[in-house]
């Protein structure tokens, strides 16, 4: 899809990040990896994009690309990364590095291997201060507390004081995030953050992060394997697959109206109450390597509607109305009776 | 109730914030804490009594690395021991004024050669001076050039080991190759050879040993940070904008310090015993500033006519090293609470 597409996409707003066509490839002994093969992506001010897709589909890369933290010494990378009218991949990387944190945070899946293992949690947010602003180390502590606080943490001066092994999973989950907002940074990028958290904390995180995007006026990049945890939690959705978006609307776009045998799987391998189904419906076989894609649309060899040009053809990420794009050869009132016929309707 | 215990346990926290800091907060924050205050006993989960409470809230347990470390340690015997007695040789060398009458250069050619007795504790040598006083002086030097050497050595090697791990490539292959040269290079020749270019100074002695003993922390140093670098919390401070040099100082510097620590104490240990061959061999400090090596030198012609002037500097030898030895290998334990065996 080209960039004008992507930009019709979802709530109204200006334009903060922008991806064209960006490919990444990481040369390997066994072959060229094609992590990301042409994603075009578009976050809009105050808006929440969630990433969806399996391990090993691109999305993380895909982000951490974004950040500079593929560097064009590990991988072959090409497109554009349009981030506030300057393309993030011409940029040298002092300009890039003060862009993290400043204006671009992340926030990992694991919070415990994230933070420093021997670093005070106050320290360590302290540090994402003093690595950017001239400030001493006592003004960066109060501003540490404060932080903790903000993010619900009781106790924040006596917990500033404490090493991550001391706080539980939701805590450090929550430092993270302080760590994360120390620079009011104007894009969130959160890989995963609730994957390594119990059920119940999951929503707390969820809600956190959704208070702070208010909060902050932030734009939140939400990657998850998930589609149950973005249901609520995004404005507009991208689905990926094999490196590539296959899948792009808004929220009832995909929930309501998806157009791709991909998302249909996703959103039938969802447990929900009160549905008379015994059984969920998992998609058969695995995701193609990323070394030795299948000719034509990548999902063919897993989709139970493929006909004549899925193997030959790769399928363009195409709109069928102002905000909703998929890549697949099937038709669009094909695709229509498909869903309402056999994939489980929400809510 | 979680709503209410964690309702709770904020207005703890406010309160004894309130309590702890002073006035700028106090107003808005006394509001806060009448209200707290206020609160009915609905607020405590039933059953709690309110002190009891503010106690156990009060009660969150700090133990860092470094306690942990330091338990660790304390369950070491012989380190602990090595511990106390070197830090009385340390004392002793440095309190030696105190601890005898006699200065270490202060002759008296009417007694040379006697044995030990109560006026002379560890006898006399040839020009009759004290060898209980060179022995205590002679342990200042050494400990100093001990110290010394491990210290600037650790930071050289921590430094070039931290880069070649950090950076890999070319970068880590040439520092490598530079440490390879330095580890395959004949070094007392070298250091003899040093000692004649430089001088026989304690502060050239220092410069030169320092030299040959960086490598071992560097190869230590470059392993850990191999693995390390490849760790989420590392990509974590890159992600917030840290610059490398930040990151391999402050945020893995101090996930090293534990095999650091541990091989610049083994470092104090083997400097000592380079700086006595050295001085032994007549390259190092030279007399009349006593040294445990150049004490060991000068009475070498006696060692059969007055032993006790060749035993007793190197007991102390012996000892100071064993006891390094022994805390290096106590420190091992401390910070690897996963290693099995005692190393020994």
């Amino acid at each position: 899809m080209t960039a004008q597409a992507a930009r019709d996409v979802g709530v109204t707003g200006a334009m903060l990040l922008e991806l064209d066509s960006l490919n990444v490839r990481f040369p390997t002994e066994d072959g060229v990896v094609r992590a990301v093969g042409g994603v075009s992506l578009a976050v809009r001010e105050g808006e929440t994009l969630g990433v969806v897709g399996e391990s090993g589909s691109g999305k993380s890369v895909t982000f951490l690309t974004v950040l500079g933290l593929v560097t064009k010494a590990q991988a072959d990378i090409s497109g554009t990364i349009d981030f506030r009218g300057q393309d993030l991949l011409q940029q040298p990387e002092d300009e890039l590095r003060s862009i993290r944190g400043n204006d671009i945070a992340m926030i990992f899946q694991d919070p415990l291997t994230a933070l420093n293992p021997v670093l005070r949690v106050g320290d360590q947010i302290a540090e994402v201060f003093l690595a950017h602003q001239k400030m001493s180390k006592a003004e960066a502590m109060a501003q540490s507390v404060e932080l903790l606080d903000l993010v619900g943490i009781p106790k924040p001066k006596e917990r500033s004081r404490q090493y991550p092994h001391e706080f539980s999973g939701g805590m450090r989950q929550r430092a993270m995030i302080a760590m994360a907002l120390a620079l009011k940074p104007a894009l969130l990028i959160a890989d995963e953050p609730t994957t390594a958290l119990d059920v119940t904390v999951q929503a707390q995180i969820l809600e956190l992060i959704d208070r702070m995007k208010d909060e902050f006026g932030m734009s939140v990049v939400l990657i998850t394997h998930d589609l149950g945890v973005v249901a609520e939690h995004c404005d507009s959705i991208a689905v990926m697959y094999a490196g590539k978006v296959i899948e792009y609307g808004d929220r009832d776009d995909i929930y309501y109206r998806s157009e791709h045998p991909y998302t249909w799987g996703l959103l039938n391998s969802i447990p929900r109450l009160g549905e008379g189904a015994d059984r969920l419906e998992p998609i058969r076989g695995l995701p193609p390597s990323l070394i030795n894609l299948p000719p034509g649309c990548s999902f063919h060899p897993r989709c139970p509607y493929r006909f004549e040009p899925c193997d030959k053809e790769i399928p363009a990420l195409l709109p069928s109305d102002g905000h909703h794009a998929s890549a697949c050869h099937l038709p669009l009132e094909e695709k229509q009776r498909i869903f309402s016929e056999r994939v489980v309707a929400t809510g | 109730m979680p709503d209410a215990t964690e309702e709770f346990q904020r207005r703890q926290a406010l309160k004894e914030e309130a309590k702890a800091e002073g006035s700028l907060h106090d107003i808005p924050l006394q509001r806060e804490v009448a209200a707290a205050a206020d609160v009915p006993g609905a607020q405590l989960p039933p059953g709690v009594d309110r002190e009891l409470a503010d106690a156990a809230g009060a009660g969150i347990v700090i133990a860092s690395q470094r306690e942990l470390a330091w338990r660790r340690f304390k369950k070491h015997k012989a380190a602990m021991v090595s511990g106390v007695v070197l830090i009385i040789i340390i004392i002793g060398s440095l309190a030696a004024p105190l601890l005898t009458s006699y200065t270490f250069s202060e002759t008296d050619v009417t007694s040379p050669l006697q044995g030990p007795s109560m006026k002379h504790y560890f006898g006399t040598d040839t020009l009759g001076r004290d060898a209980f006083t060179r022995v205590l002086y002679g342990g200042r030097i050494s400990l100093l050039v001990g110290f010394a050497v491990a210290i600037i050595a650790t930071v050289i090697g921590a430094t070039i080991g931290a880069i070649a791990g950090y950076y890999g490539g070319w970068l880590d292959n040439l520092l490598m190759r530079v440490t390879d040269l330095f580890l395959s290079v004949p070094f007392l020749v070298v250091l003899i050879l040093g000692s004649l270019l430089l001088g026989p100074g304690v502060l050239d002695t220092v410069i030169i040993l320092s030299l040959f003993f960086w490598m071992y922390d560097a190869r230590i140093v470059r392993g850990i940070y191999l693995s390390m670098k490849e760790k989420e919390f590392v990509e974590a401070a890159r992600a917030s904008g840290a610059s490398n040099r930040r990151i391999i100082f402050r945020e893995m510097l101090p996930n090293a310090m534990g095999p650091i620590i541990v091989a610049s104490t083994l470092a104090v240990a083997a400097a000592i015993l380079t700086e006595s061959v050295l001085s032994f061999l007549g390259y190092g400090i030279q007399p009349p500033t006593p040294t445990w090596g150049n004490l060991l030198d000068d009475a070498r012609n006696l060692a059969v006519s007055a032993p006790w002037l060749i035993l007793f500097p190197g007991i102390a030898i012996l000892i100071t090293v064993l006891c390094v030895n022994y805390i290096g290998d106590g420190l091992r334990d401390a910070f690897d609470p996963q290693g099995q065996g005692k190393s020994l």
